[in-house]
């Protein structure tokens, strides 16, 4: 999943904004009564009363407009195309998929429930065939009924990626590896339901024929890129500008970077959807391109929450936590922020050196200018997000960075340097995107850190906006001399597939695109990803997960900064609110209701 | 009444107007060359910041031959051109996409034409622009002009001890403070932007903080330099001749003295109305007002290069005739001035 939100602001405004924020403070003084962590004065939950658990669920009432505020538009609103984490939560308004995560709080929330199927798969054929049957009353927003053919159709069109490129593409690797279907574009059959891995014998029958096994398949079912298209509403490029819903609210209105308006979809049945409650009439986006404004904005109540879901700015961070800490919940995002090293940039294909680096960062510095504790997260100590399966979160840190080696450890990491032929240390490049003012400030701490043991940093900023081109291309990393990349990843779906596998595997070098920016080439850990597809039973799965996850620490690959926490929003008129891991600690906006419907 | 015969005044107007097509294909070709050729030159493939975390293959050949890139760049610029008079047709991996004349360009990000999008927002930019006009001109020459004739008062000494904090504060500062005070703290101005056509009190709400925050700097700028021209005008031979002829003192001001002073008034007026309308991204950014100066940013962020042409090409376009308008109006003014 992809997070993203604006902000690029510029130097000069810290002044401007210190005083603004010691008016807003002031303001906010006179607005209500102070909230503690219990929250009862302006009806809000109180701290952390919706992380990991459902605030007010009783609260929730039919009807009233839902209020979104963002500082950034979708990717896409194409179910097919879009990739940021936000997309997929709010998509579930207007799609649904044969299996979706449950709509519980937590670890519960990444888990697979029945969609439009009336159960999961039934998997036979050691894993290579999945079969779904549909639900009846399943329609779309003409009142026509969703068929397997329908479903089919959606999933072929990530195979179209010419036209409909950005979104994930699991299913096209795990379901046509050799890459023989063209899409439904380019499909001669005449239902251009040429894709010869997915059968639908009737209406209400599909199945999936997969050449290997993958024991996440279902969890790419799960993924908004698996939603129904009908094809006789498919607009292609622009079916994203109005997708045909097949959910409980249907698009009303939408002009890309100002408003979005969805209104109920009337021919939706509750009796068809065991997952939506469906509880506010209408749902409305208003983006907004002050960040601070936003902010201000949901704190006055004149919207619900944040779309995008990646915390408040330092700005209403600290008005919020001062007047307003019973609407707060301080989720851990799934996301990691960490240093990765280019084995093709040198020393760093020694892994001496490697750990040099590792333990001579103050950890401690790097998690403050992430924003603390708090709002920026606790201490990274491995690679595995504490919400995958086979996480050890803390509890794993072979370097100590959480411990003893917290501040930095000079003689370890002289020791290292040694053992890397560099006794006196050396030069490198640290590459950083210049539109995240938190990542910069990473890398001028970790410059600071390092100039201890005698690695001289010189930090390149880079164009935020060009990051696939310019850190994605190994070939061009090396021409720079990026020796240390500033990056940070969240699951696409909770497993080590999910999250590791464009990481860490071998087979996702690429010469554009890539990911993989430490170029791992690791015969066990591709060994363990081999295992980790074949392997069904979740304890099995999560002990793999735990394997690589040790593998990758030990190669000294990556230097984690945080687990990256949030400080995210919720207005007191908001009912029935949880955070979920299925969507990286964000709220499940699915099932969010309002108190009043006025 | 324009003077220099009505033909003169043609052959003026037609001169300027191809000097502003001849400087509307140079601005395209630089933002072009701004945006495909600096990334080439750096090793940067911009097909691949289009597609997303995944970056199939196919996707970046597919970007690729949408917008053009494999083509050199005259073609591109050539493409851009006609487009504009005949309408484009996007086409790749059997997907179709007309665009009709006149067409700016499509915006591959937000899957719309160009054209509808400039005129959707321009709305909101003219009436920023033009509110904020309109104050600034009543304080900004009103403030100027009582400095000029109470010099060394009281009066003048605060009215320029403002000028210049009105200067001296960007914009970013002001709109913030304006919003946090009346705005958030107050709550006298909900300041947030509603389409005129959806409700005249609503947009009269919304759009009031950012034409005082923006009028506040103009007329700061325009009291200090109404002030400078006034004192030297009063000081010129006609304004002694004036008053010795015996003219009241306020006939002296207002039909001898602020005429002149008028003239690099309009001249500013013109350069800075021109601007404004082509997007006042600070202000527009600071109260989330949804005009072009928005949508360019927005476009910034996410290497949207038709829509940074196409605003682009309507600064430039707003630029170039807000001049022509001022030189003409000149001639209005100024009984001098020939447009020869």
């Amino acid at each position: 999943m992809t997070t993203q939100r604006t902000s690029g602001r510029r130097k000069q405004a810290a002044a401007a904004a210190a005083v603004v924020a010691a008016l807003l403070t002031t303001a906010a003084c006179g607005g209500g009564g102070k909230d503690d962590d219990g929250g009862t004065k302006n009806g809000a939950a109180g701290f952390d009363a919706a992380n990991n658990k459902v605030a007010q669920a009783s609260l929730a009432k039919k009807g009233g407009e839902l209020k979104f505020a963002s500082a950034q538009d979708a990717d896409s609103w194409d179910t097919t195309r879009g990739y940021y984490g936000f997309m997929w939560n709010f998509s579930r308004y207007y799609s649904r998929q044969l299996v979706t995560n449950k709509t519980e709080p937590g670890k519960a929330g990444a888990e697979i429930t029945p969609d439009l199927a009336t159960d999961v798969a039934k998997v036979t054929d050691d894993g290579k065939t999945y079969t779904y049957t549909l639900r009846d009353g399943i329609t779309w927003e003409d009142g026509k009924p969703i068929t397997s053919k329908d479903i089919k159709y959606g999933i072929e069109r990530v195979w179209a990626q010419d036209v409909l490129s950005g979104g994930p593409t699991y299913l096209k690797d795990v379901l046509d590896p050799k890459g023989e279907y063209e899409g439904p574009y380019k499909d001669k059959s005449a239902d251009k339901l040429g894709l010869k891995a997915i059968d639908t014998p009737d209406d209400k029958t599909i199945i999936f024929h997969l050449p290997k096994a993958n024991s996440d398949f279902e969890e790419m079912l799960a993924l908004t890129s698996a939603s129904p298209v009908r094809q006789d509403k498919d607009t292609k490029s622009k079916y994203g500008l109005h997708p045909f819903s097949s959910g409980p609210y249907k698009f009303q209105s939408y002009s890309p970077n100002k408003d979005l308006v969805l209104v109920r979809n009337t021919e939706w049945k509750a009796s068809s959807d065991p997952v939506r409650k469906a509880y506010p009439d209408k749902i409305s986006i208003k983006f907004f391109t002050n960040a601070n404004d936003l902010d201000s904005r949901l704190i006055a109540g004149d919207y619900d929450l944040d779309l995008a879901q990646t915390g408040l700015s330092p700005q209403g961070r600290t008005t919020a936590l001062k007047e307003h800490k019973a609407n707060l919940d301080n989720p851990v995002s799934g996301y990691i922020r960490y240093a990765v090293f280019p084995q093709s940039v040198k020393p760093f294909d020694n892994e001496h050196c490697r750990k040099a680096v590792i333990y001579g960062a103050d950890h401690v510095s790097l998690q403050t200018a992430r924003g603390g504790p708090v709002a920026g997260g606790d201490i990274g100590t491995n690679m595995l997000p504490p919400s995958v399966p086979g996480s050890e979160g803390q509890d794993y840190d072979p370097y100590e960075l959480a411990g003893a080696n917290k501040n930095g450890n000079v003689a370890k990491a002289k020791e290292e340097l040694k053992a890397c032929g560099k006794p006196n240390g050396f030069k490198t490049t640290i590459a950083v995107r210049n539109n995240k003012p938190v990542e910069v400030a990473t890398a001028e701490s970790l410059q600071a850190s390092l100039k201890k043991i005698g690695i001289t940093v010189d930090i390149d900023q880079y164009d935020g906006a060009q990051t696939t081109g310019i850190i994605g291309s190994p070939s061009n990393v090396q021409k720079k001399g990026y020796g240390i990349i500033i990056m940070g990843w969240g699951p696409d779906f909770p497993s080590v597939q999910g999250y590791g596998l464009p990481l860490w595997s071998s087979k996702y070098i690429q010469q554009s695109g890539n990911n993989n920016y430490a170029l791992i080439k690791d015969k066990e850990i591709d060994g363990l990803f081999d295992d980790y597809v074949n392997t069904l039973d979740d304890s099995g799965k999560a002990k793999i997960a735990t394997e690589i996850n040790h593998k990758v620490m030990e190669g000294g690959y990556y230097l984690p900064f945080v687990f990256e926490k949030f400080i995210n929003w919720r207005s007191s008129r908001l009912a029935n609110v949880y955070t979920t891991d299925g969507y990286s600690g964000m709220y499940d906006f699915v099932n969010l209701g309002l108190k009043s419907t006025k | 009444m324009v003077r220099g015969g009505p033909l003169a005044v043609l052959a003026y107007l037609i001169r300027r107007l191809f000097a502003a097509a001849v400087m509307l294909v140079v601005i395209v070709v630089v933002v072009f060359g701004i945006f495909f050729l600096i990334p080439k030159w750096a090793g940067v493939d911009i097909a691949t910041s289009f597609v997303g975390k995944q970056a199939d293959p196919a996707a970046v050949e597919g970007i690729r031959q949408k917008l053009g890139l494999s083509d050199p760049i005259y073609a591109q610029v050539w493409e851009f051109f006609k487009g504009i008079f005949v309408g484009r047709t996007y086409s790749g991996g059997g997907d179709v996409t007309e665009c009709a004349a006149p067409c700016f360009g499509y915006s591959f990000r937000s899957e719309q034409a160009i054209w509808p999008v400039l005129t959707d927002r321009f709305p909101v930019t003219l009436g920023l622009a033009l509110g904020a006009a309109v104050l600034w001109l009543i304080f900004g020459v009103a403030a100027g002009v009582l400095s000029a004739l109470k010099r060394g008062t009281l009066w003048d000494r605060g009215a320029m001890v403002v000028a210049l904090a009105g200067v001296s504060l960007p914009i970013y500062f002001t709109g913030l403070l304006s919003l946090a005070i009346f705005s958030y703290g107050l709550g006298w101005i909900d300041a947030e932007y509603v389409p005129l056509e959806d409700s005249f009190t609503g947009w009269l709400g919304g759009m009031i903080l950012p034409w005082i925050t923006l009028a506040f700097l103009y007329a700061a700028m325009y009291a200090r330099i109404t002030r400078a021209t006034m004192m030297e005008i009063l000081g010129e031979d006609y304004i002694r001749t004036a008053r010795a002829k015996g003219l009241k003192e306020q006939v002296v001001i207002r039909k001898h003295a602020m005429r002149s002073t008028m003239t690099p008034i309009l001249t500013m007026l013109g350069m800075d109305l021109g601007a404004l309308i082509g997007g006042a991204i600070l202000t527009e950014t600071t109260f989330s007002l949804p005009g072009l100066g928005q949508a360019v940013l927005n476009a910034i962020k996410n290497q949207d290069l038709p829509v940074i042409l196409g605003v682009t090409l309507i600064t430039s376009l707003a630029v170039l005739i807000a001049n022509l308008v001022v030189d003409v109006l000149y001639a209005v003014i100024d009984p001098r001035v020939r447009l020869s």
